[in-house]
């Protein structure tokens, strides 16, 4: 207990977290209503009138919805950044053992994609393959391998420099096996703190994409598309549009502080 | 100089060469070619293939390729299917819009997390920089798109003071068009002001115990001046990066407040592209916005020279 008190970023960050994940696990068994039932005689009613957390135009429940929501951000956000960092990780250490011009050619490759923001690259494969929640994960991930890539082959050069690696290279063990023996250990901690915070960030760009209409079709609830909803009824029905960005808002700054505190955890060097 | 100049040159034509080879290529790898994407699903393959024709799509990938990079050189983007009108046009009757909007942002960012930032750094773990903590914390959380719906309900539908959105462009007067665009404008700047002030904060204080500053301290100026005038400027580096590699969520941040506020610049363009699926106009804009985030970053770089005269000798 005064591990975590002494923590207070890390134990916010980690509080709120938790929670967000088990709403989203509970979404997936119960749900004060199912959240695409309408009941239009109900709708547009603010909180505590009509369920706990009031109705949308359509009379739906807007906690359940918000629940569901939670799990839908999540998963899409989960999956784009595990195979955006998978694939930057791996192009960052086979580039720290290779290095020479593959380095470079890589890197340039690296800043041109970064230069393409999520939304776009998410709106120009929906031009061509029609936007949905495989296209919203694929444009948040393909941003994602320049982020992790750069960060691996940093950390990674790094390690390369240690005599424990010289010691190896004397000893002939070869590069791939230097890589999975000693570099990949030594980076984990960074990694997992890089997609800690990269996550916040897919869940911010998967509520861009699905507010402009790109994410998961709908009746799927997700917080994007509920704020884009909610904007006929900004008059009559403010608080639909308050709901979901502070969900959102929560969401991002509890893995923001997760990763805040993870990274003065598992790198002391850091701490000031 | 010259010669560091001239090699980062070289190296931005490079790179902008190389984004519209890949975007081009991804574009021609993608299902769908344009004239099967304007057409739809019903046209028969003669109709199909005559517009193909048409278009020059018959043609190989290289030949397209240097026929469009020719083009684009000369400032033909192409036409739009739905407007009927040159791309390029387009485009630069859509900038009028997003140019000031973001520059708006960058102003407002950087007033509001400069000094708050540098206050953060004075007082060191006080009251001030707490409360900025809790602030840039905050702030790089929410979605720049809820920020304006929320400027939307408090100073639109409930007080009335400031248009819900839309603009009445320039025409009708330089103050309705300024008024139109304050609301978006704050909406992108908050969440860029988090990040820059977290910065700001953190390089002010590496540099407040550099021996230079002490040094200015020691020789009676006042704490104001040495802040300012010593400590400020060699901080300056961190957030100018900062402000550089923003960019692009800055672009990300207006395509989303255009749709939410209604302005017609380049996001809002690229929207209506997408769901006229306009792939020529789609196409051209995403290709501007990378080449203006990659000259963005040109620029960053060129501004460490100004900022600090030891890389201009350094990097020769």
């Amino acid at each position: 207990m005064s591990f975590l008190l002494r923590r207070p970023i890390f134990s916010i960050g980690l509080v709120i977290t938790l929670t967000l994940v088990a709403i989203a696990l509970v979404s997936l068994v119960w749900t004060p209503l199912p959240p695409t039932k309408m009941q239009i005689v109900h709708r547009l009613k603010p909180p505590m009138a009509q369920g706990l957390l009031g109705t949308d135009q359509f009379g739906r429940d807007v906690a359940s919805m918000l629940m569901v929501g939670a799990w839908n951000s999540l998963s899409t956000s989960l999956l784009a950044v595990a195979i955006g960092a998978t694939l930057g990780t791996g192009v960052g250490v086979i580039v720290a053992a290779i290095r020479g011009l593959t380095e470079s050619v890589v890197m340039r490759i690296c800043d041109i994609i970064f230069a393409v923001p999520p939304i776009l690259s998410a709106m120009l494969l929906g031009a061509f393959i029609g936007s949905g929640r495989f296209t919203a994960i694929i444009a948040i991930a393909v941003f994602m391998v320049p982020v992790f890539a750069r960060l691996t082959l940093g950390a990674a050069q790094q390690i390369w420099t240690r005599d424990y690696v010289t010691a190896a290279i004397g000893m002939g063990r070869n590069r791939a096996k230097i890589t999975i023996v000693h570099v990949l250990p030594n980076i984990a901690n960074q990694i997992i703190v890089q997609v800690t915070i990269q996550l916040g960030l897919a869940i911010l760009t998967e509520a861009g994409l699905s507010f402009l209409g790109l994410g998961m079709p709908p009746p799927a609830p997700t917080w994007g598309r509920m704020l884009s909803d909610a904007q006929t009824f900004l008059g009559q029905a403010p608080w639909l549009a308050l709901l979901p960005g502070l969900a959102i808002a929560l969401a991002v700054m509890g893995l923001n502080m997760l990763g805040d505190g993870l990274r003065d955890l598992l790198d002391p060097r850091d701490q000031s | 100089m010259i010669a560091l100049i001239f090699r980062r040159v070289a190296g931005l034509i490079v790179t902008l060469l190389l984004v519209s080879a890949i975007l081009f290529a991804v574009m021609d790898l993608l299902p769908g070619d344009p004239a099967s994407v304007i057409l739809g699903t019903s046209a028969s393959p003669d109709t199909l293939a005559a517009l193909q024709k048409e278009m020059g799509l018959d043609r190989p990938l290289v030949v397209r390729y240097v026929a469009w990079l020719g083009g684009v050189l000369q400032g033909d983007l192409g036409r739009s299917y739905t407007y009927g009108v040159p791309v390029a046009g387009l485009i630069a009757e859509r900038l009028a819009v997003t140019v000031p909007l973001a520059l708006m942002a960058v102003v407002l960012s950087i007033a509001l997390a400069i000094p708050l930032g540098v206050q953060a750094a004075r007082h060191q773990n006080g009251a001030w920089d707490v409360f900025s903590g809790l602030f840039s914390h905050v702030s790089i959380a929410v979605p720049a798109f809820w920020v304006g719906l929320l400027l939307i309900i408090l100073f639109s539908t409930t007080l009335g003071w400031l248009p819900a959105g839309g603009f009445p462009g320039w025409d009708v007067g330089v103050a309705d068009g300024l008024k139109a665009l304050f609301l978006p404008a704050v909406a992108l700047a908050l969440p860029q002001a988090g990040v820059l002030m977290r910065v700001t904060r953190s390089a002010v204080l590496e540099v407040m115990n550099e021996d230079f500053v002490r040094t200015a301290r020691a020789k009676g100026l006042s704490e104001q001046t040495a802040l300012w005038r010593h400590a400020v400027p060699n901080a300056l580096i961190p957030v100018v990066t900062m402000l550089g590699l923003q960019f692009t969520f800055l672009i990300a941040g207006a395509v989303l407040v255009e749709n939410v506020f209604n302005l017609p610049g380049l996001g809002r363009l690229a929207f209506q592209a997408l769901s006229q699926r306009d792939v020529v106009v789609m196409q051209d804009v995403v290709l501007f916005f990378s080449g203006l985030v990659i000259l963005m970053n040109f620029l960053v770089d060129l501004a460490y020279l100004v900022i600090d005269p030891r890389l201009r000798a350094g990097v020769r």
